[in-house]
């Protein structure tokens, strides 16, 4: 067996692969947070219960209707994007004209009441969800051996928060959205209509995080905890990468699961924290975050 | 083209347009003229539906707008060049052109644009629009409400702080547009530049429209102009 700094190649490639895998996740939580948080101004606390109605949706669709996991990547983020579409209209955009405050905590609120409605239906203990026969097994890297459906995570995860730049930053649409970010009523003046943009982009990043979930199903077991879970290390990636920052977000959520996984094969007993280190030293130096714009 | 009557605005609870009155036929250009604190902006913010609150009359074609929501009123086409110029510093020059939607019809396409404001060209790469020099801000505010179809444009001090052959620039792209049938409401402190461009002048004090002078009138007018203007 090969060493690399006195560690077994084969743990050290299969921790950076978990940590990828979580990166792969902290990436497209901390996108869709960042797009929100960009346009309604409010940090959305009811993430991670979205996420992890995602993969529950996945399961259900699954279990009760017959429809597998590919469909699945496409329905359950529309029917949870309709779920969050609705949440909007109907009450979070009561409170865009009050303090920042109440949306966290109506959020907050959201999260405590979905997971918990999953709780009572379902417990806690989790549901497997089984991996599609087409993405089972492992392929041999000459390095070690890389489970297939975790590679297929990494690299959908990749290709999905590159789409969602790229709308941002490189179409007409994305150019709306980031002036309105900027400058809502004026945009609102040139004719665009923007409240329902706003909903529209709350029901996105509601998907994006529903389509994450459906993603972790096969990997962690289905849970109503699974959103809890990651959303604490999601806020750090947020804060670190600089609120509202696109290529921010994703570039730090994939480098703390990296990290994160590094820390597990050379210190253990850090690796829960070094997440939170990482926030103290960014904002110690640098505020604003990594990728954050001078005010 | 726009009449308005009785308009009355607030900004939570101070009341800054007490029944302003006046009107803007189609192919006029009309200045809103007054001193600082006067109404002026508030008046173009009211048509344009971005005070919290108004009440009073607003007709555009004849259609009511006081009760519809700015993108509507914008639909209808009316379109503002704001006093702050309102350039997106996350957007580049060329997607700050392009940002408005086209509302008709009728607007100028972007080589005509380009031939009215060569510099745009010159800095259509920029990646920021924000970066642009006050001059050119101010062009491209301008430029990108001529590109919508919008008829009526609502300009609100273009040549504020601005070197004169800019001045001179952009009364040139405001009598041009004016040749080309669109509509013009103009807010000048200036009325030495309102002069070159203006068919009719409104002066506005306390939230009010206190009096109109026709253009051919302003020289013999001086006088009371220059007790209404504090200059
Ligand atoms: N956002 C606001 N909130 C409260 N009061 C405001 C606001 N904007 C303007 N005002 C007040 O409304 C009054 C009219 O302001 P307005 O900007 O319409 O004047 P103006 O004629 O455009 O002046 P200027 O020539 O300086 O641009 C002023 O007394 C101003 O203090
Ligand atoms: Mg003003």
């Amino acid at each position: 067996m090969f060493m690399i700094f006195g560690i077994p190649g084969p743990l050290l490639f299969g921790q950076l692969l978990l940590g990828l895998i979580n990166g792969a996740f902290y990436a497209m939580l901390s996108l869709g947070l960042a797009v929100i948080f960009g346009m309604l101004n409010i940090i959305n606390f009811a993430h991670g219960a979205l996420f992890m109605m995602g993969a529950f949706v996945s399961w259900m669709l699954l279990t009760y209707v017959g429809i597998g996991y590919f469909p699945s990547l496409i329905l359950a983020p529309l029917i949870v994007g309709i779920f969050g579409l609705l949440l909007e209209k109907t009450i979070i955009s009561r409170l865009y004209k009050l303090d920042h405050l109440y949306g966290l905590l109506l959020t907050f609120g959201l999260a405590l009441v979905i997971e918990g409605l999953f709780r009572n239906a379902y417990g806690s203990s989790g549901m497997p969800y089984r991996i599609p026969s087409v993405l089972q097994g492992a392929t041999n890297l000459g390095f070690m051996y890389m489970p297939n459906y975790r590679g297929w995570v990494v690299l959908v995860a990749v290709v999905v928060c590159l789409a969602t730049w790229a709308i941002i930053e490189k179409t007409s649409l994305g150019a709306t959205l980031r002036a309105a970010t900027e400058n809502a009523p004026l945009v609102q003046a040139f004719g665009v209509d923007v409240p329902r943009l706003i909903t529209l982009t709350y029901a996105g990043g509601v998907a994006l995080a529903a389509f994450a979930g459906v993603l972790a199903a096969p990997i962690y077991s289905v849970n109503p905890n699974m959103g809890t879970n990651f959303i604490n290390t999601v806020f750090a990636v947020v804060v670190i990468g600089g609120m509202g920052s696109i290529m921010g977000s994703i570039v730090t959520g994939f480098a703390l699961g990296v990290i994160e996984g590094l820390t597990k094969v050379f210190y253990p007993q850090a690796s829960a924290t070094v997440v939170f280190l990482v926030m103290v030293i960014v904002l110690l130096t640098r505020p604003r975050g990594l990728f954050g714009k001078a005010a | 083209m726009l009449e308005i009557k009785g308009l009355n605005a607030w900004y939570g609870e101070s009341h800054i347009l007490h029944g302003v009155d006046f009107e803007v036929r189609e192919g006029e250009v009309v200045t809103l003229l007054g001193r600082n604190g006067a109404g002026k902006t508030t008046t173009m913010k009211a048509i344009m539906g971005l005070v919290p609150r108004r009440e009073g009359s607003i007709r555009f074609r004849g259609a009511e707008t006081i009760k519809m929501m700015p993108n509507q009123i914008a639909k209808a086409g009316i379109a503002i060049c704001p006093e702050e110029r309102g350039i997106f510093g996350s957007l580049s020059v060329t997607e700050n052109l392009m940002l408005p939607p086209v509302v008709a019809p009728g607007g100028l396409d972007v080589p005509t644009i380009y031939q009215l404001f060569p510099n745009l060209k010159e800095r259509a790469r920029t990646a920021h629009g924000t970066r642009l020099s006050g001059g050119e801000q101010q062009m491209l505010a301008i430029a990108r409400i001529l590109r919508t179809g919008a008829k009526m444009l609502l300009l609100d001090e273009p040549t504020e702080g601005l070197a004169p052959v800019i001045v001179q620039q952009i009364g040139r792209t405001i009598r041009e547009i004016k040749n080309r049938g669109f509509t013009v409401l103009l807010v000048e402190q200036n009325f030495r530049f309102a002069q070159t461009v203006a068919d009719r002048h409104y002066v506005m004090e306390h939230g009010k429209v206190i009096d109109m002078i026709p253009n051919h009138k302003l020289e013999s007018s001086m006088d009371k102009l220059h007790e209404y203007l504090g200059v």
